[in-house]
């Protein structure tokens, strides 16, 4: 208030004299000089390449291993038959073999691939209701519209789970057997749930809950969508409370992938018994699958995938070589201002007016 | 336009309590809607805001452009609220002969009063459009009558001495004279501005191709894949890939708008807003003696302070101080006042005027051997300073007993009247027939029987009074030395020599002063009788008046004798020298235009050092010359500026206002360079609109200057700093914003162009929707406007050191049309690395624990996570000055993108706002996954670390001046400011200083009855009648030198 009250009178309207109003705020000025710049360039070239060796090191300890089956041996025959539309509801199921050099240590995680699906197109993605799958009930009846043209079906009823994600459900099922050297076929046993974001299963998804109702009389009044064989409450016959809209493999494919190349977890590998307590041992495998995914609409190609994980995740090579790569670059980079700088900068001749 | 009398509406106007706004409430916003919506900007993002409403289009949600666009109408709207008042037409008041006193000191600063009447007749009007002059005719009963300022009554005048009168409203709002004499500058706009509209249409075109791009591919993907792929997404009905690839053209519009933002806009003036406050702010602007902060009138330009090339100044007012200080003068051969005594010595001590109880307290003066003179009795001395109580237009004003006030139109004869007051001739009063001196403090009266008025020919003026009661004519008179010379009486011829001698060797004019020299001559009783009687009947005479009184002027001022000369000081302004070397060191041309003689326009060129003695070749251009005037038009202009670019220094003399803003346009068009105008008075009104740039003096010379100006302080040597300072940092700074913009939204942008080759052309996104739309307007917002508020790259002191650092905004260097294709450049580089990085690193990944990261919602996160650590890396790279709030700033706004995205990601806001929020748990679910960090890692080395090498090897190899200052900076410590050095004396060459700032008619005035009959009102005196005032008329004020010829310019 003293301030203000000697402002008054002649000099009333002479600016303030803070740092801020003149423009002197205390401040760093940082230069790019060559004392920071090729100390940096060393050592971040250094980083890059230790990160790059780790990275690799953690890849190679990983293992995968990819089987194409679209129309591999005896699948050719239900590739045939799901060209056509018509066969539908006819059951297709075929065996591809393949087998393992060395044993997968650890928890494996199976997988399905698809390629050239596009999950990420924008109609496609938006063809969804995440109300309803939250489970709000006004939802379940009254889908939104974005689901068009997968919203009601020819009767006017509502689907449930609307919308094209939904409908388009990869629905090929697999089994996994280990043939061991004496010929002795063991089921491989997975894991089939848990392999969702604990979000998703928990929030994002949600049957709708009425008191004293089944889920089945939940969903009463509303159809399933027009490509699946079951409806949503029945999704899995052996684990009750894993049907409807919390159903793992609803979920997983729900997430939408970001490109058209993508796999989806399928399962886990469950290691309680012998002879998988410590993971997949080498030798051969088939895999019986129920083949009802048609993809040769759209040319693409399904796979599985057998891999085991690091802290890193999969086996995907590009960041510890895109890592050494970079290192490389930046050493060669720091090299040339080094020589630069030697020669041009060092003596301030060109800092001179 | 057409008002009949039945409309007329009688308004009171005692506080001129009219409204005729615009708006009201309920039109408000209906109406100021639609002004927003013809600016094309509003438009546009009206257009994509429609679009997005189109279901098959809508590519995003509708708030991702309705956000920002209704925040940028809300802050224009609470701009626009504003409300007018009206014009008047004067149709009676409560005064005699329906007279109207008014002030105008809000419009132009003016204190005395005018004058208005009003017509006595009423009827139907018509007026011509509102051009700034208001002509119309008024018709009763078929009788017509001219309208002209005098009835009309200007928005911004108050009242005085008048209880009330009755207008009649002719322009509204924006129509009325004060708004369409200062609208003109409000459209001035910067060359940055140019070349924005420039590249915005250039992206517009660009956006284009983008989006043809896009839908041609569309168009062959539907046909290949997406016919292929309908099992599982049916096409919508009537939809085949042609019509397909057409919308989404339209949802490729709308999704790569962003190259386009609106946000721009409202940045950019943000920016220049607050870089305009810093000169309001800015202590070393403010001028303490008449408490004047600077002031940024025009908050749109400042970027252009930093790219000056030309500088036209007035001088008077401006350069000079416009106070006339009595310095020295010569009496019969006798020199007075030197400042230095023989010795070299500065005479310091000031003569007490305490003898003299009516002496005024702020004359200074420094020679004791005058009042000494004086007061022994010295005839011709006392002589000397009769003549100067005498021979003039000053009109006394003596509110109390004593105490005095001289309102001189000129301060040369407001100094040399005061400077007679104190030697002991007061000037006491005047009636139109007699003026009362108190001599020696013996109170004498004059009859005063003529006054020869001064004009632009004749350069002189002379009085006839007589003696009372001896009775004793004499004619006094004083004029430019030349002129008086050639009417002295041959008996002078010594001491016209001697005082001749004293103009030159003493070198009055040298040194800027302003010299007259003073002569009398007593007159015989029957000659004069003679003599007035033809001069009785010549004034009176229909034609060639002119003509015949000359003569008689003519015939009665010779033989004269002569008394001595007096010399004053024309001061400058405080560091005019100086800053005029300062500016000519950052390659800025000065331009002196004045409407004052070439002698004074030289005098002043040579002390403040735009001339010197060693520039041999010195040419004028005077206006006032049939070649002068000549060179202006077509034939010769470009003759003219080559002439004058080839100059170090080009001062134009006697030029008229219209040709000082033909001057400034002249260069303006040929020279593509930017200008500025600086000025203090109503004739430089003009000149400062004319400019890129217009800067007022807020001296004593009124506000018009002021008023149309788009910067104002108080003192001329303010302007470096204004440049130097504040307008290199507002370009430094404007361009660093623009070339930062350009980048982070193309790089956002582009992005979006490298998913479409993986998601059918579809028009998805990258990233989650509220990152779209919070991207310009929250997270990068802050950082990069504290960067454009505070950014300095190197502190004032080395900006006055080193004035060179001016020079990259006149050459346009930071920001031009090759540096937003570098800019394009770069930013294409980054989204490549932002995009294909995380996809390479993404697309066959899965999280630790096997489940999925691969998913679209995953990559959304990564990829924008990556964007906004690259773009502010980037931001960090370019800020050269990190004071604690740009710190704040970079942070803050990392944090509180996490923030946001974690709250928004949140499950609380997905169950309040399902569909709204889809993105439930992806930022909890990957930003825990190592390889997405080392993806974030990885790209910000991959898009930093280029730019640093690239920029280091620039500063090794090809430093730039500011790379210089800086590396300098850093080994110096702070300069010491640079020593005020003394003004070097200047060679003594005779340059006639002759300077008679009065303009004609004052003479008429002070005889006539009119102005005297009233008694003096309470305050002031209404002396000086005016029409109207010079806003209104743009014409030259008083107390000012300029053309004779009647002002025609408007400004163009």
């Amino acid at each position: 208030m003293g301030k203000e009250k000697a402002k008054s009178g002649s000099l009333a309207r002479r600016p303030d004299n803070s740092a801020f109003k003149q423009q002197r705020l205390p401040a760093w000025s940082p230069m790019l000089t060559a004392n920071t710049v090729l100390p940096f360039f060393y050592f971040m070239s250094l980083i890059c390449m230790l990160l790059g060796v780790w990275l690799l090191l953690t890849v190679q300890s990983t293992q995968e291993i990819k089987v194409d089956y679209t129309h591999a041996g005896e699948c050719n025959v239900c590739f045939e038959i799901r060209k056509n539309m018509s066969n539908a509801g006819e059951s297709c199921i075929c065996t591809v073999e393949f087998s393992i050099e060395k044993p997968f240590k650890g928890d494996v995680f199976f997988y399905y691939g698809l390629q050239n699906f596009h999950q990420n197109l924008r109609r496609y993605m938006d063809s969804r209701d995440d109300a309803q799958m939250v489970g709000w009930k006004e939802n379940l009846k009254n889908p939104s519209i974005y689901c068009e043209p997968f919203k009601k079906d020819q009767n006017g009823l509502p689907i449930a789970p609307c919308g094209a994600v939904a409908n388009s459900i990869f629905n090929d099922s697999f089994t996994l057997t280990y043939i061991d050297s004496s010929g002795t076929e063991h089921k491989v046993p997975l894991l089939r749930r848990g392999i969702t974001w604990y979000t998703d299963k928990n929030v994002k998804f949600r049957n709708p809950k009425v008191d004293n109702l089944t889920l089945a009389q939940v969903f009463e009044g509303t159809t399933k969508p027009l490509y699946w064989q079951k409806p949503v409450y029945e999704l899995d016959p052996h684990q009750a409370t894993n049907n409807g809209f919390i159903n793992d493999d609803l979920i997983v494919w729900m997430r939408e992938a970001a490109f058209p190349n993508f796999k989806k977890l399928y399962g886990i590998l469950y290691r309680a018994n012998k002879p998988f307590t410590k993971g997949l041992p080498a030798g051969n495998y088939k895999i019986e699958i129920s083949y009802n995914f048609p993809v040769q609409y759209f040319r693409g190609r399904k796979q599985v995938v057998l891999t085991t994980l690091t802290w890193f995740g999969g086996q995907n090579h590009f960041l510890p070589i895109a890592y050494l790569v970079t290192s490389s670059l930046i050493l060669l980079i720091a090299v040339v201002l080094t020589v630069v700088w030697l020669k041009f900068g060092k003596n301030g001749k060109n800092m001179e007016e | 336009v057409f008002l009949s009398v039945t409309v007329m509406s009688f308004l009171l106007l005692q506080n001129n309590a009219i409204k005729t706004s615009k708006y009201n409430i309920f039109t408000f916003l209906p109406l100021n809607l639609f002004e927003q919506f013809r600016r094309l900007a509003n438009a546009y993002f009206l257009f994509l805001f429609i679009l997005q409403l189109i279901p098959q289009i809508s590519s995003l949600s509708w708030f991702t452009t309705a956000v920002p666009l209704i925040l940028v109408l809300s802050i224009t709207a609470v701009k626009d609220a504003s409300d007018d008042i009206a014009d008047l037409l004067l149709l009676s008041s409560s005064e005699p002969l329906n007279l109207v006193y008014v002030e105008t000191a809000e419009l132009d600063g003016e204190t005395n009063l005018k004058v208005k009447q009003a017509l006595t007749v009423t009827g139907d009007m018509a007026s011509q459009q509102p051009s700034g002059q208001v002509q119309g005719t008024l018709t009763v009963n078929g009788q017509t009558y001219a309208l002209d300022n005098d009835k009309v009554l200007l928005r911004g005048c108050t009242l005085r001495n008048t209880e009330w009168c009755f207008g009649l409203v002719i322009f509204g709002g924006p129509d009325t004279k004060l708004m369409q004499n200062s609208g003109k500058t409000t459209f001035k706009r910067t060359s940055i501005d140019h070349l924005m509209n420039v590249l915005v249409l250039c992206i517009f075109g660009f956006l284009a191709s983008m989006c043809t791009v896009m839908a041609i591919s569309n168009a062959i993907w539907e046909v290949r894949e997406g016919s292929v792929f309908t099992a599982f997404l049916p096409r919508e009905p009537g939809v085949d890939a042609a019509l397909s690839s057409f919308l989404s053209f339209w949802s490729y519009v709308i999704v790569l708008n962003t190259v386009v933002p609106i946000s721009l806009y409202v940045s950019v003036e943000i920016i220049r807003l607050g870089n305009s406050f810093y000169i309001d702010w800015d202590r070393k602007m403010y001028y303490p003696k008449n408490d004047t902060p600077a002031q940024a009138r025009t908050t749109t330009l400042n970027e252009e302070l930093g790219q000056i090339k030309y500088i036209f100044s007035d001088k008077t007012g401006t350069l000079t101080q416009n106070i006339m200080t009595f310095n020295r003068c010569s009496i019969n051969g006798k020199g007075y006042g030197e400042l230095f005594d023989f010795s070299g010595q500065r005479n310091t001590d000031k003569v007490d005027f305490l003898w003299n109880h009516l002496a005024d307290p702020k004359f200074i003066f420094h020679d004791h051997s005058l009042v000494e003179t004086v007061r022994a009795g010295n005839p011709e001395a006392q002589a000397f300073f009769r003549l100067l109580a005498l021979c003039h237009t000053v009109m006394p004003e003596e509110k109390k007993e004593g105490e005095l006030n001289y309102q001189a139109q000129s301060p040369d004869e407001g100094a040399l009247v005061t400077a007679a007051r104190n030697f002991g001739f007061v000037f006491r009063s005047r009636t139109p027939e007699t003026i009362t001196v108190v001599e020696m403090g013996k109170q004498v009266t004059y009859e005063l029987l003529a006054v020869l008025d001064f004009n632009n020919v004749r350069k002189r003026m002379s009085v006839i009074g007589e003696r009372n009661p001896e009775g004793k004519l004499t004619l006094y008179c004083k004029g430019a030395d030349t002129i008086i010379y050639e009417r002295l009486h041959p008996s002078c011829n010594k001491l016209m020599k001697v005082t001749t001698d004293h103009l030159n060797v003493r070198d009055y004019a040298g040194d800027g002063l302003r010299t007259l020299v003073l002569a009398y001559k007593d007159l015989d009783e029957d000659y004069m009788d003679d003599w007035k009687k033809r001069h009785h009947e010549a004034s009176t005479a229909m034609d060639g008046r002119e003509e015949r009184l000359d003569e008689l002027y003519e015939e009665i001022e010779k033989d004269l004798q002569l008394l001595g000369a007096t010399a004053v000081e024309d001061k400058l302004q405080d560091g005019v020298p100086q800053t005029i070397e300062q500016l000519a060191k950052a390659d800025i041309k000065i331009w002196v235009l004045t409407g004052d003689k070439q002698e004074t326009a030289e005098n002043i060129g040579y002390s403040c050092n735009m001339l010197r003695e060693e520039m041999k070749d010195v040419f004028i251009v005077a206006a006032n010359t049939a070649e002068g005037a000549f060179a202006l038009e077509k034939d010769l202009q470009l003759e003219l500026l080559r002439t004058a670019c080839m100059c170090q220094t080009v001062i134009c003399c006697r030029v008229t206002p219209l040709q000082k803003a033909q001057v400034v346009q002249l260069v303006k068009r040929y020279k593509q360079a930017v200008t500025l105008a600086i000025g203090d008075g109503a004739n430089d009104v003009s000149m400062i609109k004319a400019a890129h740039i217009g800067v007022g003096i807020s001296g004593q010379e009124g506000m018009q200057a002021v008023l149309s100006s788009d910067f104002s302080f108080a003192q001329f040597r303010y302007l470096q700093r204004l440049l130097l300072v504040h307008g290199r940092w507002s370009y430094l700074r404007m361009c660093k914003f623009l070339r930062y913009f350009f980048y982070k939204n193309f790089t956002f942008t582009f992005v979006h162009f490298w998913y479409a080759f993986f998601c059918g052309f579809s028009a998805q996104t990258v990233y989650d929707e509220w990152f779209i739309t919070l991207y310009n307007l929250v997270y990068t917002a802050l950082p990069v406007l504290g960067m454009s508020l505070f950014d300095q790259d190197v502190n004032d002191r080395w900006s006055f050191q080193y004035p060179q650092l001016y020079s990259p905004g006149q050459l346009n260097l930071y920001f031009n049309k090759k540096a937003f294709v570098r800019c394009m450049m770069h930013s294409c580089y980054s989204s490549l690395i932002l995009f294909f990085i995380p996809w390479a690193a993404m697309y066959d990944t899965v999280r630790d624990d096997g489940k999925d990261i691969a998913d679209y919602q995953s990559f959304a996160l990564l990829a924008q996570t990556c964007l906004l650590v690259v773009v502010n890396i980037q931001l960090c790279l370019d800020t050269h000055y990190w004071t604690a709030v740009n710190q704040f700033f970079v942070w803050g706004s990392l944090a509180a993108y996490f923030a946001i995205t974690f709250t928004m990601y949140s499950n609380g806001m997905f169950l309040i706002f399902t569909s709204a929020f889809p993105f439930i748990g992806t930022a909890r679910n990957s930003l825990n996954q190592p390889n997405v960090w080392l993806t974030i890692f990885l790209t910000s080395l991959l898009c930093t670390l280029p730019v640093v090498a690239f920029r280091f090897i620039l500063i090794q190899l090809w430093p730039t001046i500011n790379d210089k200052m800086r590396h300098k900076v850093r080994k110096e410590a702070l300069p010491a400011p640079a020593p005020r050095r003394l003004p070097t004396r200047r060679i003594s060459t005779r340059r006639s200083g002759y300077a008679f700032s009065h303009s004609q008619g004052y003479g008429d005035l002070v005889t006539s009855r009119r102005f005297l009959l009233k008694k003096p009102l309470k305050s002031r005196l209404a002396l000086f009648t005016q029409t109207d005032s010079p806003l209104a008329e743009n014409q030259p004020q008083h107390y000012r030198t300029i053309a004779e010829e009647p002002e025609e310019a408007q400004s163009p």
